[in-house]
């Protein structure tokens, strides 16, 4: 690493830039006063809202200085970050910059240029919206750091593992792959252990060399403890849902998601999902619910539609249908109790075999079953999405043993998690109108 | 006073329709036209029109409750509500028919598979997905390329003896494969089976996913297509019944939710 550029950093981030963030997160929470959303129907955004903004503001503004200070790496959103984390790296999550792209509309250049690149449209967008940033440069927060480490985890989708080669190809920077194994039921010692030796004998070691250092216990268990209190903390906020009115929906949790993804292992996000929670807590004191008189609550099956977030949430709060919870943002807090500080290697082998795309449809059936009853659901809506084969697959049989079971109407409603050309505006309208008449609240 | 008590208009993506119904709920008046790009003046005409063959006053049609479902359902600026055709058509079935079961429309621009229950509500729906395969437009484009006139076309397709296979379920695509098979020196009635055999097998998969609960009912314009009936048929083993109008059910179902909701502010 070298002094000019930790100079650089420590003056344009450190001091300049977190001065300015938090002056602008302080203008931010004095126009939240009065600020509403598409729709009348919907409760005002979260005052926490301006830290959100603060928090993923500074950190891609870090990552323009980053380079030549601290090493980079681009992590796999079920990734082992916290090792990445105690070796001090600075991490970018391909997968939500390209989110965030989606829901800033600014997905739709990078994806094309990827295209002509000559990647199939059938590819997953994020990986077209990411490879297009990767292959131009552009990207709707300003410049992306160049990595040094690539860590593709496959506990999310086999996909990662060929996105992640390109990018090998276009970085030329070592490429650690995890290899997760299927979980059917319960994760068989062998592959705890399978995945542990991965971590020790394969990430370890590379992380050490590209940052020059070696991994402290010490700093490692400090990281995992943060990782756990802030999964902690964001599953409590998630299970504040069950109230009604709920006080939260998903679209607030879409928004508020990106610190546990991509600040895992941070003191900050600790305190700032406490935070969360205490303001999500005072609504549900006040009576306050996500939508004016709430009148059905409906379950949220897959990634979001990002270019889609605010015209969905206002259609469904004007007919007083509010969405408490979606298996997707329940993913990063379901494996809160698996974090275990003292057992150090076995305990993330162990999380990270264990995440809902790394387990058989059963599995995410049994999570949706639980949450119809946990959170008091009148129907659920299955997002099929183009971009997410893991994800959608069984999603006809689950949506039939959901209605057969519970006799609430579910629709499967196909878009993409960002191509827009995967999303037909007047045919997903007209299924989510039969829909919302089929619970008699149109 | 008019007989008429509340009115359907269903401004489908291909043919608009109207509906009148008396206090019972009984369909009498009803009119059909190919759906007019300018759709408030077309709903305009149909008024006029109704009232002139009914012999209604201005006066009177302000007092008849109007529903209007459909594409164009949002441009229909006398309905007191817009529902979707889904509703409609379950309901306009349910009614001609007096029992539930499972109800396949196949519309101009979209198709929809809606399981309907005993006592007449939607219990679950599923419709064509993005793109026109599975069908009118699908029949319809084809008829056009192979110069055979829409309305003759089951007949011939049930006429081939044997039929060739079209693999695209695309619309633009099916008509290359049919282009090319027409330059091979293939007969127009086995492509034309083939075609009819490619939307079924697109309508069965539809029934699949939501499960089949007899009967099966058919409605919309592509019921006048025989052989749409009959393979449809032959691909489920189950007998399709029509109701007496097929391609009125959305607006008649309308029609009817109009009739209700003045019997309820009753």
């Amino acid at each position: 690493m070298k002094l000019i550029d930790t100079i650089k950093y420590r003056l344009t981030v450190d001091v300049a830039g977190r001065a300015f963030l938090r002056y602008e997160r302080f203008l931010n929470a004095r126009r939240l006063k009065n600020a509403r959303f598409k729709s009348e129907n919907l409760a005002p955004p979260l005052r926490i809202s301006a830290w959100t903004k603060e928090l993923i503001s500074l950190h891609y503004f870090r990552g323009r200085y980053v380079e030549g200070h601290q090493p980079v790496a681009y992590v796999t959103s079920g990734g082992p970050v916290e090792i990445l984390k105690a070796l001090g790296y600075y991490v970018i999550y391909p997968e939500n910059h390209a989110a965030l792209a989606g829901a800033r509309h600014a997905q739709m250049e990078l994806i094309q240029s990827a295209e002509e690149f000559g990647f199939s449209q059938d590819i997953c967008s994020y990986v077209r919206t990411d490879l297009g940033t990767a292959l131009t440069g552009k990207t709707p927060v300003g410049k992306l750091p160049k990595p040094d480490l690539l860590l593709a985890c496959t506990n999310i989708c086999q996909t990662v593992l060929h996105w992640y080669r390109v990018l090998q190809k276009i970085f030329n920077v070592p490429l650690v792959v995890i290899d997760t194994p299927f979980v059917y039921t319960e994760a068989p010692p062998h592959a705890v252990e399978y995945v542990k030796k991965q971590l020790e004998n394969e990430l370890i070691p590379v992380a050490e060399r590209v940052a020059g250092r070696t991994l402290k216990e010490k700093k490692f268990k400090e990281v995992v403890k943060y990782s756990k209190d802030a999964t902690e903390l964001w599953l409590e906020i998630l299970n504040m849902g069950r109230h009604i009115p709920t006080p939260i929906s998903i679209f607030d949790q879409f928004i508020h998601m990106a610190p546990i993804v991509e600040m895992r292992g941070d003191k900050v996000t600790v305190d700032f999902y406490y935070a969360m929670l205490k303001e999500v807590k005072e609504r549900v004191k006040k009576g306050i619910g996500s939508v004016k008189n709430e009148k059905k609550r409906v379950l949220w099956d897959n990634l979001p539609v990002w270019y889609k977030l605010s015209r969905l949430a206002a259609e469904l709060a004007d007919r007083g249908v509010s969405m408490p919870i979606s298996t997707y943002t329940y993913a990063w807090g379901e494996l809160a109790p698996l974090i275990d500080i003292e057992r150090g290697m076995e305990s993330m082998a162990r999380v990270y075999l264990y995440p809902i795309l790394n387990r058989g449809t059963g599995h995410k059936l049994e999570v949706m079953r639980q949450m119809v009853k946990d959170f008091k659901l009148d129907g659920v809506i299955l997002h099929s999405d183009r971009s997410c084969k893991p994800y959608s697959i069984g999603q006809v049989p689950q949506r039939n043993k959901l209605m057969e079971e519970f006799g609430i109407p579910a629709l499967l409603l196909e878009a993409d998690h960002n191509d827009e050309r995967a999303f037909s505006e007047e045919q997903v309208a007209s299924r989510i109108a039969s829909f919302l008449e089929m619970m008699e609240v149109a | 006073m008019s007989r008429v008590k509340a009115i359907g208009i269903d401004v489908g993506s291909t043919t608009a329709k109207i509906v009148a119904v008396d206090e019972n709920g009984e369909m009498i008046w009803r009119y059909i036209e190919p759906t007019d790009p300018r759709i408030e003046d077309q709903v305009d005409r149909f008024l006029e029109k109704l009232k002139e063959e009914l012999s209604i006053s201005d006066e009177e049609l302000k007092k008849i409750p109007i529903v209007a479902t459909g594409y164009g359902r949002k441009l229909v600026h006398q309905a007191k509500k817009k529902l979707t055709e889904i509703t409609c058509h379950a309901k306009g079935v349910y009614k001609s028919l007096g029992h539930g079961g499972t109800l396949v429309d196949i519309g101009g621009q979209d198709s929809k598979v809606i399981v309907i229950s005993n006592d007449g509500k939607v219990v679950d729906f599923t419709m064509n997905d993005k793109c026109a395969a599975g069908t009118g437009r699908f029949l319809e484009n084809t008829a056009m390329r192979m110069k055979v006139p829409l309305d003759k076309m089951g007949e011939l397709a049930l006429s081939a003896p044997e039929e060739v296979k079209i693999s695209s379920v695309c619309t633009v695509f099916a008509e290359s494969e049919i282009i090319s098979m027409i330059a091979h020196g293939v007969a127009v009635e086995p492509i034309l089976k083939g075609l009819h055999r490619g939307l079924i097998s697109r309508i069965v998969a539809m029934i699949r996913s939501v499960g089949l609960t007899p009967p099966l009912m058919l409605s919309g314009g592509v019921v006048k297509n025989p052989a749409v009936r009959k393979m449809l048929e032959e691909a489920t083993g189950q007998k399709v019944i029509l109701p007496e109008y097929p391609q009125f059910m959305g607006a008649y179902g309308a029609a009817l939710i109009a009739l209700e909701s003045t019997k309820s502010e009753n």
